[in-house]
């Protein structure tokens, strides 16, 4: 069997140079191009040629089916607002846990300072049962270093999907279609929790409410 | 050895809870004297302007890390022979070589209990 191999690293050679000098090129158009000047020269073609021929076409089919599937999973979802509404859920998490944390240790707190005043056996019971609590709390710091990793893990695949999205051109809006108006409607209204920014505390409902008598 | 519990402890953590968790803890066994940092090179500054017996410190932290303030106080001619405890969630074999390497006194995995905060105080103090 003939080796390919100089052949192949060749063309891998001039490929990557075209690429270099024309990044914004759509590699599905290109391999049309190729596709189209190689098939006038079927004729000339050696049998190692005619393989990589064969090659490149399958290869130009695969980026064009990867293309596609990256247009259907809508991509530019997942880095405009997918990934970074994930890592603000994941920011406020964060802030909530360290939040009740405080609380919990300010209230254990408050409790050692009782402790002075009670007999040797009870304020040694309650030393015990704050400790535990004290102990219990550097969950926190745990979760939140867990969640670190999470969020720049998702920020790493961020940076991924951007440049998934820049090479292969994808397009950023997807034709969608037809919706149940109501179901859509009411699923709007389904977020969870809303981040702090965008809350409105008790206060602002109240005041809402009020402005409806 | 009796230990001296009127000592000056710094903790060094990035999270504000875990430094208030430690002091707390510190304080249910009498040490009540405690100054914090959030990072390395706050530690240093205060470690080189005060006197301090004991550091207890994070490693994870920016910009400088536990193992760097550790590799400074062991370089600094005046601290070095200070009891150096890491308190961390990295628990890699490599990570304790390397705090060891550097000249750590003790090593706490996060999360930690109280008693095992009281058992590496009491052995690194009892041989400070």
């Amino acid at each position: 069997m003939p080796d390919n191999t100089a052949e192949t690293s060749a063309l891998t050679q001039r490929l990557d140079e075209c690429r270099r000098r024309y990044p914004e090129s759509d590699p599905a158009m290109v391999a049309d191009v190729v596709r189209a000047v190689l098939t006038t020269m079927r004729g000339d073609l050696t049998a190692p040629e005619t393989s990589l021929l064969h090659e490149v076409e399958e290869l130009g089919q695969v980026i064009a089916n990867a293309k596609a599937e990256i247009e259907a999973l809508r991509v530019d979802d997942i880095s405009a607002s997918h990934i970074p509404s994930a890592t603000d859920e994941l920011d406020a998490i964060v802030a909530h846990t360290a939040m009740a944390t405080e609380a919990i240790l300010e209230t254990c707190e408050a409790l050692d300072g009782i402790a002075d005043r009670l007999d040797a056996e009870y304020a040694a019971k309650l030393q015990e049962a704050t400790t535990r609590i004290y102990e219990a709390c550097s969950f926190q710091d745990i979760t939140g270093q867990r969640i670190t990793k999470v969020v720049q893990t998702l920020k790493r695949i961020e940076s991924k999907v951007t440049q998934i999205v820049a090479t292969f051109g994808v397009a950023g809006e997807m034709p969608g279609g037809e919706v149940d108006f109501a179901v859509e409607t009411e699923a709007a209204l389904l977020n969870g929790p809303q981040l702090p920014s965008l809350a409105m505390d008790q206060s602002d409902i109240d005041r809402l409410l009020a402005s409806f008598d | 050895m009796a230990i001296d519990k009127a000592m000056n402890v710094l903790i060094v953590d990035d999270y504000k809870t875990m430094l208030r968790i430690i002091r707390n803890l510190l304080k249910q066994i009498d040490f009540n004297n405690v100054d914090e940092a959030t990072d390395g090179a706050e530690a240093l500054a205060k470690l080189r302007s005060g006197s301090f017996g004991l550091v207890i410190s994070d490693w994870n932290m920016q910009p400088m890390t536990g193992l760097q303030l550790l590799q400074e106080v062991r370089a600094d001619a005046r601290l070095k022979s200070m009891p150096f405890i890491m308190v961390t969630a990295e628990s890699k074999a490599e990570n304790v070589v390397a705090a060891r390497q550097a000249g750590v006194s003790n090593y706490i995995v996060k999360p930690f209990n109280a008693e095992t905060l009281k058992e590496k105080i009491e052995k690194v103090l009892g041989h400070a």
